[in-house]
C-alpha cells in the first residue's frame, strides 16, 4: 500500500517533536451488500475507503489525525498535525527503521467475493426469499441482505513494526415479519465469517431462511414473558453474548485503569463459579472475530481471561500495555483507519461443561429457556447488565413449553458469574455480532454451551 | 468552500446519459475530539474527511456506490460501479430521484464563525474544566470514566439530473462527560452533556454537575420489587423512547408492513396530552437542517396532535408509493441510498415542572437511565422492556435510589397510559428532544 521508505520517512517526521511513540495505519477497504425487501432487490451498493491514521504518543498525551491521501505529502502533513495535537516539545530522534513482519492466519480464502458475478449475490436472496415464504401465509414481509468486504491493512511504527494484512468477511441475514391476530412479530437469522463466498458451502441458505421465518410464527403465539428473578438457561451457540456484557468490556484494561471496571484489582480472585473458564480469542478461525494481526500490529492471540473460575487476565492494547510495562494481547482494534484504537475483544466463549444439555432443563422446575439471544449492553462501571431475548420459552416441570414475548433480561456481572451452576458438554459458537464502544463498531464473535444461571431478573410483564 | 462540493456534485450530474437519473452527495467534514484524564489530554484527535455517493436510476432500476474521496478517479470509479449496480435490482415503477416540489429550502442559522475559530487550546482548555468541576462537585466523585470536548464542521452539497441543487454547512460542539462515585466497594455513574453550534452555547460546569449529581444520587441503590407503578421518564429517558416510536411512524415501514400503526391514520393512538412533531428546522435541536437527504427542504411535520395520528413521515420514493408527496424526511449519508426517518422528533411540551410533576405521584419511580434499547425494544411487535436505573417516588417526593430493574410495556399501550408532559424541553446530542414525561402502569421488573 505505502513503500517501506516513505513509511520510515514519516514515522520520523512524526517523531521530530518528542515523540515517544509514532505510528501508522493504512487502511483499503472495498464493500459491497445487496439488499432485497419486500420482494424487490432494491439495490446494489459498492463502496470504498482509503487512507491512514497516524498517532504520536507524547507522555500520557495521544495526538491523533488522519487522512484519505496516501501520497507522501498527504501522509507527511497527517504526520505533522498528529505531531501537533500530541503537544510534543521538539529534538526527538527521527530515525525509524522498519522491519517487515509477517500476518498468518492459518487457512486460505477459497473464493474473494469480489471475483463472483453480482447475479449469483441477487440469486441469494432472492432464494431466501422465496423459502421464507414458502413457510406460511403468516409471513408478511421478508428482508434479506448479503455483504462482504475486504480490508487491507498496513501497521508500521516506531519500534520497527512494519506488517501488513488482508481480511475477508461475508455476511448473510433474513428478517421476517409474521402477522396474526395477536399483531406482528419478527424472527431473525444470520450468518457470517472471516471467510470468502464459500460462506455459502457452509449454510443452507434455504433453511436459514426457513428458520428465521418460523421463529416469527412461533412468536405469533407467545405470551408475555414474567416478571421478576428465576432461573434461566442459556442455549449452545444462542447465548455469547451474555459473557460479552456481563465480564468481557469489564475486563478490557482501558477501563479497568480508569477505575471504570467492577473487575478492577481481582486478578487472582475467585469472580465465577468453579467450571466457568472464559477466553477471547482472536485466532479461532474462520470465525466473525478473527484477525491474523490486531489494528496495532501485534498478532491475534488465545487469551484465557477466567480460569476455572479465577481470574487470570484483562485484555490489552498498546497503549495500556506499554503503562503497564507488559506486551499487548492483541486486542487493540478500530472501526477504521479514521479511529484510535483501543481494547477491544474477538471472539469471546465460556468452554464446555460435562452435563448433558437435556438434563440440564429436565433439572429445573420452572424458568426460562432462552434460545437466542439478541444485544446487550453493560456499565462496566457498575457490572449491571442488559441483554435482549430473541427466541425464549417457559420451562415448567423441567420441560420447555410456552413461547414468551420479546424482553430484556437483567443482571450484575460478578454476581451472574458467581451463579452458574450448570454448564453443557454442547458448545458452539453464536451467529455474527458488532460490538460498539465509543461510537466505534468492530465485528466479534462469541460461543457458549447450555448453562443456567441460578437466578437472574427477567424483564416481561406478566406477574 | 461549499461551492467547491457544489461543483463537484455538478460534474457528477453532467455526465448523466440520456435515460438515467444521477443524483451526487458530496459531503466534507472537519472534526476535533479532545478528552481529558487526570487534568491532561488523553487523546486529541483532528481529522478531516470526505466523500461522494452517487446514485443511478435507470427505467425503474437504482444502483449505489460510494468513495471515502474526492479525487477524480474515485468519483469516475463511483459512478462506474453505481451504474454497473443498476442492471442488478428489480423493476421497480416507484423508483426515481426527488423531483423539485417548490418548497424553498429554509435559511437557517446553522453554521457558525465562531466555531470555526475557536483555538485547539480553549477547546483544551474547556475539557480539562470539566472535568475539574466534576471532580470538585462532591468528595464522593471518585473519578471519571471520560469527560470530553468534540466539534465538527461539516458540509454538504446535493446535485440530481432532476434539477435539484443544494449545499449548507453546520458547525455543532458538545462536551461530555460520565462520572463515578464510589462508597466503600460501590461505584455508581452518571453523565452529563452540553450541545451547541458554536463554543459559547455549551455550558461545561451545567454538564459536569449534573454527571456528579446523577452518579452521587444513585449511591446506596437497591433493587426494587416487581410491581405495576406509575414511572416519570426524565428528558433524556424520554427522547430516546421518541426516537423508536419515530420509527413506527416512517412511510416506508407502513408501506412494507412494519408499522404497528400502519392503519391507524386519524385514529386516536395515545393520550390527548400527546402532540408529537418532526421540526428540523427549529436551530436549537442538535439535528437542525435546511434540507433532506435528498435536498429537499427540511419541515416542521405535526405527527400526532393531541393523540390523534395525523401523519407518516416520506421520502420521495415512499411518498410516490404511497400516493403522497415527501415530506422531506430523505435520512442518508454518503454511504448509503436514502431511507426515511425523522430528523428533530419532539413532543409539545406540557405546563408542569418536574417537581410538581413528581408532587403528584405516591408510589412510583423515576427513571434517569435506561439500557438496551436496541435489544429490547421490538419497533414492530411493539413490545419493549429496557434496563433502568433511578430514584424511588414516595408521597411526591423522591427517595431511595433503584438499580437492576426493568421497565416494560407496549408502545401502543405505553402512549396510551400517557398522564403529563413536563415543560423541561432538553435539546440532546441525538435526532430527538425530550421532556419529562408520566406513564402509568408500566411493569417494573426487580426483585
Amino acid at each position: 500500500m505505502i513503500e517501506q521508505s516513505v513509511l520510515e520517512e514519516v514515522l520520523g517526521v512524526a517523531m521530530r517533536t518528542g515523540g515517544e511513540f509514532a505510528e501508522v495505519f493504512a487502511e483499503d477497504r472495498r464493500n459491497a451488500s445487496a439488499v432485497l425487501d419486500d420482494g424487490r432487490v432494491e439495490e446494489l451498493t459498492s463502496g470504498r475507503d482509503r487512507g491512514a491514521g497516524i498517532r504520536v504518543v507524547v507522555g500520557e498525551t495521544t495526538g491523533f489525525a488522519h487522512t484519505a491521501d496516501l501520497s507522501e505529502a498527504g501522509l507527511i502533513a497527517a504526520a505533522q498535525a498528529a505531531a501537533a495535537a500530541a503537544r510534543g516539545g521538539g529534538g526527538g530522534t527521527n530515525v525509524v527503521a522498519l522491519h517487515r513482519g509477517t500476518a498468518s492466519r492459518g487457512y486460505d480464502i477459497e473464493t474473494f467475493p469480489g471475483d463472483v458475478p453480482k447475479a449469483r449475490k441477487v440469486e441469494l436472496l432472492t432464494r431466501a426469499d422465496e423459502a421464507a415464504r414458502s413457510v406460511g401465509d403468516a409471513i408478511s414481509q421478508v428482508s434479506v441482505s448479503y455483504g462482504d468486504n475486504r480490508r487491507r491493512i498496513l501497521v508500521a511504527n516506531s519500534d520497527g513494526v512494519f506488517v501488513e494484512d488482508d481480511t475477508v468477511r461475508t455476511f448473510f441475514a433474513v428478517s421476517c415479519v409474521a402477522t396474526g391476530d395477536t399483531g406482528m412479530q419478527t424472527g431473525r437469522e444470520s450468518v457470517g465469517h472471516t471467510i470468502g463466498f464459500e460462506l455459502f458451502d457452509m449454510y443452507d441458505i434455504d433453511q436459514l431462511a426457513r428458520n428465521a421465518a418460523e421463529r416469527a410464527i412461533t412468536k405469533l403465539a407467545a405470551r408475555p414473558a414474567p416478571s421478576g428473578q428465576m432461573p434461566v438457561v442459556i442455549g449452545s451457540g444462542g447465548g455469547g453474548v451474555l459473557f460479552h456484557e456481563a465480564c468481557g468490556h469489564g475486563l478490557e484494561a482501558d477501563l479497568v485503569s480508569k477505575g471504570a471496571s467492577v473487575f478492577r484489582g481481582r486478578v487472582g480472585q475467585q469472580v465465577a463459579s468453579k467450571g466457568v473458564t472464559v477466553v477471547d480469542d482472536g485466532t479461532m478461525a474462520r470465525e466473525w472475530g478473527n484477525i491474523a494481526i490486531d489494528d496495532e500490529g501485534n498478532p491475534a492471540q488465545r487469551n484465557v481471561l477466567i480460569e476455572d473460575g479465577i481470574l487470570t487476565d484483562y485484555m490489552w492494547d498498546h497503549l495500556r500495555a506499554r503503562k503497564e510495562g507488559r506486551r499487548s494481547s492483541g486486542n487493540g482494534r478500530r472501526q477504521s483507519y479514521q479511529n484510535l484504537p483501543m481494547v477491544r475483544m474477538t471472539n469471546t466463549y465460556l468452554l464446555a461443561g460435562e452435563e448433558d444439555p437435556e438434563s440440564i432443563i429436565a433439572s429445573t422446575p420452572k424458568g426460562v429457556y432462552v434460545k437466542h439471544l439478541g444485544g446487550g449492553q453493560v456499565n462496566t462501571a457498575t457490572g449491571d447488565f442488559v441483554f435482549g431475548m430473541t427466541e425464549a420459552y417457559l420451562i415448567e416441570d423441567g420441560k420447555v413449553t410456552e413461547p414468551l414475548r420479546e424482553g430484556n433480561l437483567i443482571g450484575n456481572g460478578p454476581e451472574v458469574l458467581q451463579r452458574i451452576d450448570a454448564l453443557g458438554n454442547d458448545f458452539a459458537m453464536g451467529p455474527p455480532g458488532t460490538c460498539g464502544k465509543d461510537g466505534q463498531g468492530v465485528p466479534v464473535g462469541d460461543g457458549v454451551p447450555t448453562l443456567r444461571v441460578s437466578s437472574l431478573t427477567i424483564g416481561g410483564t406478566a406477574a | 468552500m461549499s461551492d467547491e462540493l457544489l461543483a463537484i456534485a455538478d460534474r457528477v450530474v453532467a455526465m448523466a446519459k440520456s435515460g438515467e437519473q444521477v443524483e451526487a452527495v458530496v459531503v466534507r467534514g472537519t472534526e476535533t475530539e479532545i478528552r481529558v484524564f487526570g487534568g491532561d489530554v488523553e487523546s486529541l484527535s483532528s481529522a478531516q474527511s470526505q466523500g461522494v455517493g452517487i446514485r443511478v436510476v435507470v427505467d425503474g432500476r437504482q444502483g449505489f456506490a460510494y468513495a471515502g474521496s474526492l479525487d477524480e478517479s474515485a468519483i469516475a470509479e463511483t459512478l462506474a460501479d453505481a451504474r454497473d449496480n443498476v442492471s442488478f435490482a428489480t423493476f421497480d415503477e416507484f423508483a426515481g430521484l426527488a423531483e423539485p416540489d417548490g418548497t424553498a429550502v429554509p435559511v437557517l442559522d446553522l453554521h457558525r464563525d465562531a466555531m470555526v475559530s475557536f483555538a485547539t487550546s480553549d477547546k483544551i482548555a474547556m475539557a480539562i474544566e470539566l472535568e475539574r468541576v466534576v471532580m470538585a462537585a462532591d468528595p464522593r466523585i471518585s473519578g471519571i470514566e471520560s469527560a470530553e470536548y468534540a466539534d465538527s464542521i461539516s458540509e454538504a452539497a446535493i446535485a440530481t439530473s432532476m434539477g435539484i441543487r443544494t449545499v449548507g454547512s453546520e458547525t455543532s460542539c458538545y462536551v461530555a462527560t460520565y462520572a463515578m462515585a464510589a462508597d466503600g466497594d460501590e461505584t455508581q455513574t452518571g453523565f452529563g452533556f452540553s450541545v451547541g453550534r458554536e463554543p459559547s452555547d455549551l455550558d461545561p460546569s451545567r454538564a459536569a454537575l449534573e454527571a456528579a449529581s446523577r452518579a452521587t444520587r444513585m449511591l446506596g441503590a437497591i433493587q426494587p420489587p416487581s410491581g405495576r407503578l406509575t414511572v416519570v421518564l426524565d428528558p433524556w429517558v424520554t427522547a430516546q423512547f421518541l426516537g423508536i416510536l419515530g420509527y413506527t411512524l416512517d412511510g416506508e415501514s407502513v408501506l412494507k408492513g412494519r408499522s404497528l400503526f400502519a392503519d391507524r391514520l386519524g385514529e386516536s393512538v395515545g393520550s390527548s396530552l400527546l402532540t408529537l412533531i418532526d421540526d428540523p428546522t427549529d436551530v436549537r435541536s442538535f439535528t437542525a437542517t435546511d434540507a433532506d437527504g435528498e435536498g429537499l427542504a427540511a419541515r416542521r411535520n405535526v405527527l400526532i396532535q393531541n393523540g390523534v395520528l395525523q401523519q407518516f413521515v416520506h421520502n420521495a420514493y415512499s411518498a410516490r408509493r404511497a400516493g403522497t408527496v415527501s415530506t422531506g424526511n430523505a435520512v442518508r449519508g454518503f454511504k448509503s441510498t436514502p431511507s426515511v426517518g425523522c430528523l428533530s422528533v419532539s413532543l409539545v411540551p406540557g405546563t408542569s415542572d418536574p417537581a410538581t410533576l413528581i408532587a403528584g405521584i405516591d408510589d412510583g419511580v423515576l427513571v434517569q437511565e435506561v439500557s438496551g434499547l436496541h435489544s429490547g425494544v421490538n419497533p414492530v411487535s411493539g413490545d419493549f422492556s429496557t434496563g433502568a436505573e433511578g430514584l424511588r417516588i414516595r408521597n411526591g417526593e423522591l427517595a431511595e435510589p433503584v438499580r437492576e430493574f426493568t421497565i416494560a410495556s407496549t408502545l401502543q399501550k405505553m402512549l396510551r397510559d400517557v398522564q403529563a408532559v413536563g415543560n423541561d424541553l432538553e435539546f440532546l446530542p441525538m435526532n430527538a428532544s425530550g421532556v419529562s414525561l408520566v406513564v402509568a402502569d408500566l411493569t417494573v421488573s426487580g426483585s
